[in-house]
């Protein structure tokens, strides 16, 4: 750790080679920029597919899965996965066949969730009552990323990112179109359990750097602001990389030179690019509407 | 078991929050809006954390942070911030993502509080953050406990006003609209009421637990009953045996905490009902 406070200048190379001299921080970018990655491009799959409720559930599973892991005394990583992948199967129960309107697969999601959480809390109660790292538990710590975690991370990202591209032109078709897809032949059913399973993978590594209560700040905020900027699949994919790379780097920067957590920062760069971006739309949809009615020439006096 | 004080405080609370909870969740689960209620019960953490942070009392931040979450949905839901059409949105649920974009800032808003806090206050914070987090109901006072009935109370009659005309504007919202039902008001006020209950059931389950008492007991309920208002009666009896057995199994193991139990059971009934049913 730095020993005195660092300050930020008004010199940016001069500030990003401050940040990056520390080995930690460099760590720390690199982590939050391949999670701003995974999860941007599995998280517009996710918007589109509207399983915003079960990302969310599954970024949950994070919390019994790290109290589980302390109590086994295993790394919390592989109790994140184990959970998220006991998570995704179970909604993915919920989600389809079985499940027989939206409003009892969401109940169904939800049950899902406060089981998990009770689980959670049980396991926590067991291990001692010790609730000291609850905050770093709950909302993450990207500054404490090894390098042997670094790796594990790009691996996995690789290992997702793969497997999602060889799914995706399917997985769009079955999400955009589920009866047309189920009849020409797209096994809907089947990837739309591979696909819980790859946002449970992501969802565990995100939870690392944004912790758990967080995820979303990483998962849906990048891709729902790309989407409300176009909606070309392939421009709005790209856009959704670039937005998660830019918030996930500012935050970690702007935490270094404060008191709070990058994944404050992440979260609200995130929602200020959303905000903007909607009310951006917004302007230019009611400039659009203005002139409809009637294109008479002398235009704003009764707006 | 009812010698003890601590236990008959738990018991009226856990009492009232259960009825409250499980009338409420029915038309949560009718209406579509778990996730609109998961988003309730998580913002109450920022909520009691910003009451912390600028030293007032803990329930005044839990019950301004929901309800004006929940209002702010429900105008998400009419459509003022969706982009569509208000007419024609009334009475569609919020849009998923932007709920979830709203909670997880607030959220956000909510880490911020807890450094700002922990740095003025030192260690306490970590118990605070977990009672808030998963409540503490063996922990409630006389007072508390009659505070909370009282406020569960006042959420019943509230719903029994609105049950019906709510019921109408559930089921078919655009009959209901033309035969003069205001469903935009009785959704945000819907909305309010839910967030009344999330701020008063986290004393209790605490934030993160509150929707396993929402959505499981009420979601049993809709398996098993056909008619409305058996399901309402019956989704209350499911959350009250819950919370009463969850109560009766914490008092009897002490190393199970009183939340894990009761979701426990909640979420076995509603387990059961979804193999049997």
């Amino acid at each position: 750790m730095p020993t005195e406070a660092p300050q930020l200048s008004w010199n940016p190379v001069h500030d990003l080679h401050q940040v990056l001299e520390y080995h930690f921080m460099v760590n720390a970018m690199l982590a939050s920029g391949l999670v701003a990655v995974m999860a941007g491009l599995i998280g517009w799959m996710m918007v589109v597919r509207r399983q915003s409720f079960a990302g969310h559930t599954l970024a949950m599973m994070a919390f019994p899965g790290a109290s589980a892991a302390a109590l086994a005394g295993v790394p919390a990583a592989w109790g994140y996965f184990a959970f998220c992948g006991g998570g995704a199967l179970a909604i993915g129960r919920f989600s389809r066949g079985e499940a027989r309107s939206v409003s009892q697969e969401s109940a169904g999601i939800g049950a899902v969730q406060a089981a998990a959480l009770a689980a959670g809390f049980l396991f926590v109660s067991l291990y001692g009552g010790v609730l000291g790292d609850l905050e770093s538990l709950l909302f993450g710590n990207v500054l404490g990323i090894s390098d042997g975690q670094l790796l594990t991370l790009a691996i996995l990202t690789a290992l997702v990112l793969a497997a999602l591209a060889a799914i995706a032109r399917p997985l769009l078709f079955s999400s955009v179109d589920p009866q047309v897809a189920g009849a020409r032949g797209v096994p809907v059913g089947l990837l739309s359990g591979a696909f819980l399973l790859l946002l449970a993978a992501a969802v565990a590594a995100t939870s690392q750097v944004t912790g758990p209560l967080l995820v979303f700040a990483l998962l849906v905020m990048p891709a729902a602001t790309a989407q409300a900027i176009t909606a070309r699949p392939a421009l709005s994919l790209a856009l959704t990389v670039a937005i998660g790379l830019a918030v996930a780097w500012l935050g970690v920067g702007a935490s270094y030179f404060s008191p709070y957590p990058a994944s404050f920062f992440i979260a609200t760069f995130g929602f200020a690019a959303y905000v903007l971006v909607r009310v951006a739309a917004g302007a230019r949809r009611a400039r659009r509407a203005s002139p409809e009615p009637e294109p008479a020439p002398p235009r704003g006096v009764i707006a | 078991m009812l010698s003890q004080e601590f236990m008959r405080n738990a018991l009226i609370a856990g009492t009232a929050v259960a009825l409250a909870c499980g009338v409420c969740g029915w038309f949560v689960v009718l209406r579509g809006q778990v996730f609109a209620g998961d988003a309730l019960s998580h913002v109450a953490i920022p909520g009691a954390l910003a009451a912390a942070a600028a030293g007032i009392d803990e329930r005044v931040g839990l019950f301004v942070a929901t309800v004006a979450v929940a209002v702010g949905i429900g105008l998400l839901g009419a459509g003022v911030f969706a982009g569509r059409g208000a007419r024609a949105a009334a009475a569609l649920p919020a849009d998923d993502v932007a709920i979830g974009i709203i909670f997880t800032f607030i959220l956000a808003l909510g880490v911020f509080f807890l450094t700002r806090f922990g740095m003025s206050s030192g260690a306490s914070t970590g118990i605070q953050a977990s009672r808030t987090l998963f409540g503490s109901i063996f922990g409630l006072s006389g007072g508390e406990a009659l505070l909370a009935a009282v406020i569960a109370a006042g959420v019943l009659a509230a719903m029994a006003v609105i049950a019906r005309p709510l019921l109408f504007a559930s089921l078919a919202p655009s009959v209901a609209a033309a035969r003069g039902v205001p469903t935009r008001v009785l959704g945000i006020g819907f909305l309010a009421l839910l967030g009344v209950v999330a701020a008063e059931a986290t004393q209790a389950v605490g934030a993160l637990l509150l929707l396993g008492l929402l959505a499981a007991p009420a979601a049993a309920a809709h398996r098993l009953a056909r008619s409305p208002f058996t399901g309402i009666a019956l989704a209350a009896a499911l959350a009250l045996a819950a919370m009463w057995g969850g109560l009766a199994l914490a008092y009897a193991i002490p190393a199970l905490p009183p939340s894990s139990a009761v979701i426990a059971l909640a979420v076995g009934i509603y387990y059961l009902t979804s193999v049997l049913a």
